[in-house]
């Protein structure tokens, strides 16, 4: 395990982390931190605990005991998930879900974060710096020229990336990325990558994935969870030559 | 970004095709000579009048159905409160010219022998008041019921079931004499709105012009709904709910405003309807009749709202012909169409003139999924 740095604390802290399902321990005195700007990947084999600690980051599954704590002061054990939303961490699941009749553009101003009353949205109308900003964003995520199209006439990358584009018009601080390039072609993927590896320094990013050629090209630090822990830690070479990461993945 | 209220094509053909239809009665029925193959008969103006006010009722529906999903089989109950209070105001304006002369109870009360006017009664001589029943009424109910379903969580056919239940409730509430509606012969016989006799040609013109113009608003109010901002909220939460709420929207409000909005318009149509036809009873809240609305709506295309007003008149000029010469076939017929609509044109009449009208690439663009 590489060390903490302990100059400044992580953006992400997560402690001693136990979930257990009808006895199944899920997680298991899981101990994470991760720092601003990084890029992180999570890999691990079915069953690791992946998406259960996601689930404890957004404050969808409450641990049975340890801390999770956000930006040095935040306790996320504490905060509902839209809360947790509200505090700067997004997150994007596995399935694309975007406004299929609605444009590029729709999709991204529905996004946007702000007082979100029936009433108030009756008459609101975008400003020129939200403008700026949905273009901006449309940049980002590479679909400037398709922002008219209707998002369901987008292929499953660009819908993808749609979505990635509705959190980050929230500029969050924290982003969770869900198995990003399952099902995406080599174009899609080598696309996806370039956009996650652009995003961070600005956002921090967790991206939790299987493809491990992706994960490869995109990673400086990984770590691979197995039953609930972490196994191991540290660059993707390292961690390729690891001997138990080797046991839990070949089986040697 | 916002688009403006006239920005769609179908919407001005039929803002255009309103006002075409307004004019010519109008200057039709004017037409001196009723041998004169040009005048429009006072009849066929006061079927197309009717005909408007089931239009409005059908944008309504169109706004609760076809841009937020939600299924509502009770419109019909709304139509009728708005339609109760107009006939409200109606009776209180009869006075001493009712069979029994008396100069504050409506007939059917003297018949029941009621010595004083029931509380919620009090008002309703006063036009204003009675404006402000026609729309707080069914906004009330509205209010609450949809309150309660949304707060139970109450969606989808689980709805559609319970409006079904609140307008049934509600029809056999008002056959009942001792509500104080009039039981199953309601209201009728009405004299004069507003110091002017109903009967007269004049005030048929105008009523007709009225009911035209509540057209033409309801449309302009609902398109300026459904192309803000809030629209495009209401149409996301019909196609990804969950989506929508994890985006911070209270999907819940959005939907109880949507139907108390879709509701006071269902009312204010009701009321045209009454001061038109000069008749409410309790049939107007027959479960069959929401039922019918929603036929509207589907045949005439959802989600566009002028949709919902051509398939208004479609269905309703089919109706009348068929129950004025083949009687019988009527219920088979629309049964039939509507089936055949939702098999072979889920985009209803109007998703077909767009197929194949000139701006094929724009019908893409605008045409939401059914």
């Amino acid at each position: 395990m590489s060390a903490v740095n302990a100059a400044h604390s992580p953006l992400l802290s997560i402690e001693d982390v136990t979930v257990s399902f009808d006895g199944f321990r899920a997680l298991n005195a899981l101990t994470l931190q991760v720092e601003a700007g990084e890029l992180r990947c999570i890999i691990g084999p079915n069953g690791a605990g992946k998406t259960t600690m996601m689930d404890v980051i957004t404050g969808k599954t409450r641990p049975d005991r340890g801390a999770a704590r956000f930006a040095e002061s935040t306790n996320l054990l504490q905060l509902s998930e839209p809360e947790i939303a509200q505090a700067g961490i997004g997150r994007k699941f596995q399935k694309p879900t975007v406004f299929e009749n609605q444009s590029v553009i729709a999709n991204l101003e529905l996004a946007m974060s702000g007082a979100k009353t029936f009433w108030k949205w009756l008459h609101a109308r975008t400003t020129p710096q939200q403008l700026e900003r949905i273009h901006a964003v449309l940049a980002t995520i590479g679909l400037a020229d398709l922002r008219k199209q209707r998002a369901g006439a987008l292929s499953h990358g660009q819908k993808q990336w749609l979505e990635i584009g509705m959190l980050l018009i929230q500029d969050p601080q924290l982003l969770l990325v869900d198995e990003p390039v399952a099902g995406m072609t080599p174009q899609e993927i080598e696309r996806t990558a370039e956009l996650l590896v652009s995003l961070a320094g600005k956002h921090t990013l967790i991206v939790v994935e299987h493809d491990m050629e992706f994960v490869r090209s995109i990673a400086k630090k990984v770590t691979v969870l197995h039953e609930g822990s972490v196994l191991a830690q540290g660059d993707m070479n390292s961690i390729q030559s690891d001997l138990k990461v080797k046991q839990v993945y070949l089986g040697e | 970004m916002h688009e403006s209220p006239m920005a769609d094509r179908g919407g001005r053909w039929f803002l255009w095709a309103l006002l075409d239809t307004a004019m010519a009665v109008h200057l039709l029925n004017g037409l001196p000579g009723a041998q004169s193959a040009m005048h429009l008969s006072n009849y066929t103006m006061n079927l197309i009048g009717k005909y408007m006010t089931y239009a409005m009722l059908a944008i309504a529906v169109d706004l609760i159905w076809g841009y937020c999903g939600i299924l509502s089989l009770g419109h019909g109950a709304f139509f009728a409160l708005g339609g109760y209070a107009m006939g409200m105001y109606l009776m209180r304006q009869i006075g001493t010219r009712g069979v029994y002369g008396d100069p504050v109870l409506p007939d059917f009360m003297i018949f029941l022998n009621w010595k004083e006017l029931p509380w919620f009664w009090h008002g309703f001589e006063s036009f204003p008041y009675a404006l402000l029943m026609i729309l707080l009424v069914p906004a009330a109910l509205a209010l609450v019921f949809g309150f309660l379903a949304v707060r139970a969580r109450v969606s989808g056919v689980y709805f559609s079931i319970i409006t079904q239940a609140l307008t049934y409730a509600l029809m056999l509430a008002f056959f009942r004499n001792d509500m104080g509606f009039g039981g199953n012969n309601g209201f009728t016989d009405f004299k004069d709105i507003l110091g002017f006799n109903l009967q007269a040609p004049g005030t048929r013109i105008v009523l007709f012009l009225v009911t035209s113009l509540g057209l033409g608003a309801t449309y302009l109010l609902c398109r300026y709904v459904v192309s803000s901002r809030a629209g495009r909220v209401i149409e996301a939460i019909r196609d990804a709910e969950s989506r929508a709420r994890f985006l911070g929207y209270r999907v819940e409000s959005y939907k109880l405003w949507v139907f108390v909005l879709s509701a006071v318009i269902a009312g204010l149509a009701g009321a045209l309807y009454v001061a038109q036809i000069g008749i409410i009873n309790p049939s107007e809240f027959s479960p069959t009749n929401s039922i019918e609305i929603v036929i509207w709506v589907a045949i005439g295309g959802r989600g566009t709202l002028y949709g919902a007003v051509v398939g208004a008149f479609l269905v309703n000029f089919a109706k009348t012909y068929f129950t004025g010469a083949l009687p019988s076939v009527w219920l088979y017929a629309l049964g039939g169409l509507f089936i055949g609509v939702t098999l072979f044109l889920p985009h209803g009449v109007v998703g077909v003139i767009r197929r194949v009208g000139p701006n094929k690439g724009e019908s893409t663009k605008i045409m939401g999924s059914a």
